[in-house]
């Protein structure tokens, strides 16, 4: 999983790169400055989320299963509240500034980088479903709680990444 | 140590017809049959990659030639590249480590077999994938074309406007499933070797071959990477109208070509190190002296790995970077053969006072030596930013790196061919084969591309589809091209050594060369478990503790 995350890096890494090398350099509007707002709230969510799926991964070390469970729910509600906050602010975006992936270069820029991290976080969810299911067939035990450990490290990561992100699309970039 | 087998009950034993044997290969998660079908599938794009050269040589024999029309011309030379570089060179030193890797280290098998599985089919469809494109590539409309934009894929060339048809998509989609392909083998590679080594078996003691791969898998994890994540946005362009690379809506051209040889380079290395390792395993058995240096070899290895992923803009000299760029990336460049010089000279050091034995795996590596020390020093010559300028893009060169590529990568993947055929199927090469193989290969080599370095300074640009008779550049044409055919013919004694000496090799029992690392402690070819009972290892050369029990290495280290 380290490796994945060093690889998973550098692909983040070009991304960024893409955004900061094209920032100002659009010919046409709408820039970022005038349409983007700061989704604090939804960070906050996500950010969050980190906290609960680790205290989880300790609980089920611990053997207590139902604690486990109850973060478990409750990560996947997080995440999920921030894939929705995502969409809000995608479909604000597009229905009212008509900004789309070919606008213009912040568009191709903004959509690609957040839109990766999107991809992310949902492919993320999908494996905390697919623990959640098991956690509820009772077929998560100690026994798993390295493979949580794991998962939850791809979480964290997810987190990680969505604090460079926020940092270069809603602070340096606006 | 090695000297129990597990008795297999004789139900178990029986030969099997061959659909079931062929079903097994398909559905098979062992490392040394996946290492096998890496080897045995680059073989085949070897082939094809091959004959598109022999292509691009016959239509430049002589001036105003059509052998071929310009357009053919173009997919020849964009496919040769891109099929040389991801569906021979990467999977074949991939499939060299996935056999290698765990028998060296006292492994059952890799980290991850079945991510080990699909990484290859990943790698092997993406090659498929490419070559559909003669079928598909212009989509419903007719005719098929493969990708023709060179196998940079340049911006705009690989713009929608430019490349219309879908010949480019297929080389995006190839080039990103297969890389998919190379960064699981990367992971796989990585967690064996941090994971599953034997007791004893120190990150010190671990043989050369396994330390270099570690680092081409790091240098796969960081390298690779940036590729898969310019093709994206190349398809983002492509599809969804995006403008990463449209120069007309603010995007850059300039940024493809950073992208590009943020991989591009770093590439290079991920080629040549295991090739390093090749050399490291070979010479010190063949001079019957351990290795000369091992700390430093590691230390340089690794650094190489860093320095090298900082080069990668000596590739674009021209394009009018300012001059603290050029300073940068030429004094990066040139760095970069300090360590490459340290191995030089340790191999060297490895040979020097030993009783050299000239089998055939050792002189491929005298050969890849030479022509490294060569090859080496044209890209010296290119690194200083003004003789770039000069000599950019022509086919100086096309030289340089071929020098490289073949008389580099391939003349050490014929090394290791010769020298761990026999561990694998049982059967030696035959040395009478082998050495008209060495000889035809080492002549065609140097006739094709010590030839080559000339009409390049001479002013001929690369990817030129004929030229005007009277510029000095035929008759060098020529004998560039006749040296091509003699290396195909070369080819074709190797490729009959294979078949020949598979069904009629003299057979060999575990140790034929008297080597010093694990994977000669088992039968030829292993069993599926590879070690009936878990080695020990105490030095770097366990073998010759087990052979010498009066002397062991362990005394010394």
């Amino acid at each position: 999983m380290a490796g994945l995350i060093i690889a998973e890096s550098a692909i983040f890494t070009i991304f960024v790169v893409a955004y900061l090398f094209y920032l100002g350099k659009s010919i046409t509007g709408p820039t970022p400055s005038e349409v983007l707002e700061t989704p604090i709230f939804y960070t906050i969510c996500l950010l969050s989320s980190s906290l609960t799926i680790h205290l989880a991964a300790k609980f089920l070390e611990r053997g207590i299963g139902f604690a486990f469970l109850g973060l478990w729910v409750l990560t996947i509600a997080l995440g999920g509240l921030f894939l929705y906050g995502t969409a809000q602010e995608w479909h604000r975006l597009i229905y009212e500034h008509g900004l789309t992936i070919s606008t213009n270069l912040f568009g191709t820029t903004y959509y690609s980088l957040v839109g990766l991290h999107a991809f992310h976080v949902t492919a993320g969810l999908i494996m905390l479903v697919t623990v959640a299911v098991f956690g509820f067939s009772g077929h998560v035990g100690v026994g798993q709680s390295g493979r949580i450990a794991v998962l939850s490290m791809y979480w964290h990561f997810v987190d990680v990444v969505w604090v460079v992100v926020f940092t270069v699309v809603y602070v340096l970039g606006r | 140590m090695s000297s129990n087998v597990i008795t297999v009950p004789v139900g178990q034993t029986e030969a099997r017809p061959w659909v079931d044997e062929l079903h097994q290969w398909l559905i098979t998660v062992d490392h040394k049959r996946l290492g096998i079908l890496y080897i045995v599938s680059s073989l085949l794009f070897l082939t094809l990659g091959g004959v598109e050269a022999l292509i691009i040589r016959i239509q430049l024999m002589h001036s105003h030639n059509n052998f071929v029309s310009p357009e053919v011309f173009n997919r020849m030379f964009t496919m040769h590249g891109t099929t040389m570089i991801f569906f021979v060179a990467m999977p074949i030193l991939f499939g060299f480590a996935n056999y290698l890797v765990p028998l060296m280290i006292g492994a059952r098998d890799m980290a991850f077999p079945r991510l080990n599985a699909f990484s290859f089919w990943l790698s092997f469809l993406g090659g498929l994938l490419l070559y559909f494109s003669f079928l598909g590539g212009s989509g419903l409309y007719g005719a098929g074309s493969a990708p023709d934009v060179g196998w940079w894929s340049y911006a705009p060339l690989g713009a929608r406007a430019f490349s219309p048809g879908h010949s480019s998509d297929y080389w995006t989609l190839a080039l990103l499933v297969s890389g998919f392909g190379s960064i699981g083998t990367a992971i796989n590679i990585i967690a064996t070797i941090l994971c599953l080594r034997c007791p004893g078996m120190k990150i010190s003691r671990m043989p050369l071959l396994v330390w270099m791969n570690l680092v081409m898998a790091g240098m796969v994890l960081l390298a690779i990477t940036p590729l898969s994540a310019a093709q994206i946005m190349l398809l983002i362009d492509r599809y969804l109208g995006g403008h990463f690379f449209d120069t007309q809506a603010g995007g850059s051209a300039v940024l493809w070509m950073h992208f590009f040889w943020i991989f591009g380079h770093p590439e290079v290395y991920v080629l040549i190190i295991p090739c390093f390792a090749f050399m490291s395993e070979i010479i010190p058995v063949f001079s019957r002296k351990p290795i000369f240096g091992y700390p430093v070899m590691v230390a340089a290895t690794v650094c190489i790995g860093f320095v090298s992923m900082s080069v990668w803009a000596h590739h674009m000299f021209t394009i009018g970077m300012n001059s603290y760029a050029n300073s940068f990336f030429t004094l990066t460049t040139m760095v970069v053969g300090i360590p490459t010089g340290i191995k030089i000279f340790n191999w060297i050091g490895t040979m020097w006072g030993g009783r050299i034995q000239f089998k055939t795996p050792m002189l491929f590596s005298i050969g890849f030596l030479f022509q490294f020390l060569i090859a080496g020093l044209t890209g010296i010559m290119m690194a200083a930013s003004p003789f770039d300028w000069q000599l950019s893009l022509s086919y100086f060169v096309v030289a340089h790196f071929h020098y490289v590529i073949v008389g580099g990568i391939l003349f050490a993947l014929f090394a290791a061919f010769y020298y761990w055929y026999p561990k694998m199927t049982g059967r030696m090469l035959s040395e009478r084969l082998g050495k008209w193989h060495f000889w035809l290969f080492l002549i065609g080599f140097h006739l094709t591309f010590d030839v080559m370095h000339v009409p390049g300074i001479l002013g001929m640009p690369r990817r030129i589809y004929t030229y005007e008779p009277g510029r000095g550049w035929d008759t060098l044409n020529f004998i560039i091209s006749i040296g091509a055919f003699i290396q195909a013919i070369a080819i074709l004694v190797f490729v009959a050594n294979l078949i020949v000496s598979y069904f009629k090799g003299a057979r060999v029992g575990n140790d034929p060369w008297d080597a010093w690392t694990l994977e000669w402690s088992v039968s030829s070819p292993p069993p599926a478990y590879n070690f009936a009972t878990v080695p020990t290892v105490a030095s770097r050369r366990p073998l010759w503790d087990l052979k010498h029990p009066e002397d062991p290495d362990s005394h010394y280290e």
